[in-house]
């Protein structure tokens, strides 16, 4: 009887998902049952075509899902390509977008950590650009870039620097003074005691900015491609809205919370291995 | 003007007072240490030691006077002045034998990593630490990351070694193990030592000089004590040499009754004092509340090393 709590949790997420795919099922197919007696008037009005822009069953979804993802990465047409190529897209702007906030963020990171003057200096800057919805950047964008994808990536990395930056700058100015007069003991040079004793002092706090960078970064990627359209896993989503194919939209739900998941699953293995207790 | 090795002259250290004031923590402490010379510094807590240990590390600057080593004033950290902190201060994310090669590293740039590592297994070998080579800070107890922190210190042989209170933070069972470590080692190496204690008998057992201080604020370096007590040291064998006895009585005797008055001598110097050969210490303390601590000390309790 006595079994762990990993098992018995297991045990109760399959039970939860039972019960809610179950109710979910039940409430889809109830209106069916009743529709013939009981038809609201955009029912009557719409006849039989308003039944199927109806929700979606599980089943359904489930059908569909297995359709697709036999067959991942089809190209019939500039509107209809396989959701592997839509997730493709998407994640390579989310990564191309992320990397480059990177390469910004953590360098000004560290400045504003180290100097209490770049600190006072850039906060203002900071205050400011940070409330600021990605997406208010998208008009801007467009119009100085001048191309959609690359607009796209833009915004990503302009939502991807901020929690990477106040993440970089707070672990560095809290690395502990004993470390540091360690290294100033030792004679290390500034470099030398940014990479070896800094960096790594700091690097938990870092990749906790940078795990909440990436996770916001695949939240906005599907606004993002919602307003510029043409590929990804946003515009599939609307695209499919505006088709009524329901199912393509729940599943591409369903994708999109298990990519999401993956990400930041990548990113909490590489905090792993950056971790240290003292 | 002597060539000692080490010279610290006239060294004061104010701190801003909130009233607007200056508040002067010491001044004019002037005292000097010989090459390969052991000196414990004892004081009341406030008295600065702290700080002055920080000036000769070169993490912290005076306020007026200076420090002289080797012929040369001291300015800023250096790998000559090697410092074993009270928190240890190792690098928790490398492993002991990594913390060690950290530092024998940035001494020697151009060894190859099989040399450095030589040498640094060397110095974990005599702190009686290798086979916890390989672990992490956190995993070892705080004797354990003491020992890695004192082999990181002795490993890149520094011309003088700056202990602040190395031993506070731990029990005496722990404490008297390291002590005789640090017995070991720097009786292998003889690097010239300068440590903070609040340890009357860590004091005796390791130094062969002890400076007392006044107290805070205006703290002086009141007395040298020498420790004439023939080496090689045991913590037992302390215990039937009857200038042993003399020493501690003097020791404890300044700290409870004289720390609040006493000053050095008058030309600036502390007084060197030689209790050692002071027969009447031996009953001296008699007439002075010392007396009840004296009373109380059997070779067993001593061994406990009265903390004060």
């Amino acid at each position: 009887m006595m079994q762990s709590v990993k098992v018995r949790g297991t045990l109760l997420t399959l039970l939860f998902l039972v019960i809610f795919l179950g109710l979910w099922e039940m409430s889809i197919n109830r209106p069916a049952l009743l529709g013939a007696e009981e038809l609201s008037e955009y029912e009557m009005m719409m006849g039989g075509a308003a039944q199927k822009s109806g929700v979606p069953a599980p089943s359904e979804v489930f059908a569909h899902a297995v359709r697709e993802l036999s067959d991942p990465f089809y190209v019939a047409g500039s509107n209809d390509k396989g959701i592997g190529i839509q997730l493709g897209y998407s994640l390579s702007r989310v990564l191309i977008g992320f990397f480059m906030a990177v390469l910004v963020a953590i360098p000004i990171g560290f400045v504003i950590g180290m100097s209490p003057v770049m600190y006072r200096a850039l906060n203002p800057f900071i205050q400011v650009l940070r409330p600021i919805s990605p997406l208010a950047w998208m008009p801007l964008a467009l119009f100085i870039i001048q191309d959609a994808d690359s607009s796209a990536v833009f915004v990503i990395f302009i939502c991807s620097i901020w929690p990477m930056l106040m993440n970089t700058a707070f672990g560095v100015a809290g690395v502990r003074s004993d470390w540091l007069n360690v290294a100033r003991t030792h004679e290390l040079g500034n470099i030398k005691t940014a990479f070896q004793v800094i960096l790594p002092a700091a690097a938990p706090t870092i990749l906790t900015g940078m795990r909440i960078s990436i996770g916001i970064a695949w939240l906005v990627i599907v606004a993002a491609e919602m307003l510029v359209g043409g590929t990804g896993i946003g515009y599939y989503v609307w695209n499919e809205w505006n088709n009524l194919d329901l199912a393509s939209v729940v599943f591409a739900i369903l994708m999109i919370g298990l990519i999401g998941m993956l990400l930041d699953m990548s990113l909490g293995y590489a905090a792993k291995f950056v971790d240290y207790q003292e | 003007m002597t060539n000692a090795f080490l010279q610290v002259d006239h060294l004061k250290k104010e701190f801003p007072a909130p009233d607007g004031s200056t508040l002067t923590v010491f001044r004019d402490v002037s005292f000097e240490v010989e090459k390969g010379e052991f000196v414990c510094i004892i004081g009341h807590s406030g008295c600065g030691k702290s700080t002055i240990l920080n000036v000769l590390a070169g993490l912290d600057e005076a306020s007026g006077g200076n420090v002289i080593m080797n012929g040369k004033e001291i300015f800023g950290p250096s790998l000559e002045r090697g410092v074993v902190f009270q928190n240890y201060s190792l690098l928790p994310w490398m492993s002991s034998l990594r913390n060690i090669m950290f530092g024998v590293r940035a001494r020697w740039k151009n060894w190859s990593k099989a040399k450095v590592q030589q040498h640094s297994e060397e110095y974990l070998r005599l702190v009686g630490l290798d086979k916890a080579m390989h672990n992490k800070p956190s995993q070892l107890s705080g004797g354990m990351r003491q020992r890695v922190s004192i082999a990181r210190a002795f490993a890149t042989q520094p011309e003088l070694l700056l202990l602040d209170e190395p031993f506070g933070a731990l029990d005496a069972l722990t404490r008297g193990v390291i002590q005789d470590e640090l017995l070991k080692i720097w009786g292998e190496t003889r690097q010239t030592v300068f440590m903070i204690t609040h340890d009357v008998d860590e004091a005796i057992l390791l130094s062969d000089r002890i400076l007392l201080m006044s107290n805070g604020p205006e703290a002086r370096v009141a007395e040298s004590v020498k420790v004439d007590i023939p080496r090689p040291r045991t913590r037992t064998g302390m215990l039937d040499e009857p200038a042993y006895y003399r020493i501690r009585n003097h020791l404890i005797d300044f700290l409870i009754n004289r720390s609040e008055t006493s000053k050095p001598g008058d030309d600036g110097w502390p007084r060197v004092v030689d209790p050692a050969k002071d027969e009447s210490m031996d009953n001296g303390a008699a007439k002075s509340p010392a007396s009840a601590t004296q009373a109380r000390t059997t070779p067993s309790e001593s061994a406990k090393a009265s903390t004060l």
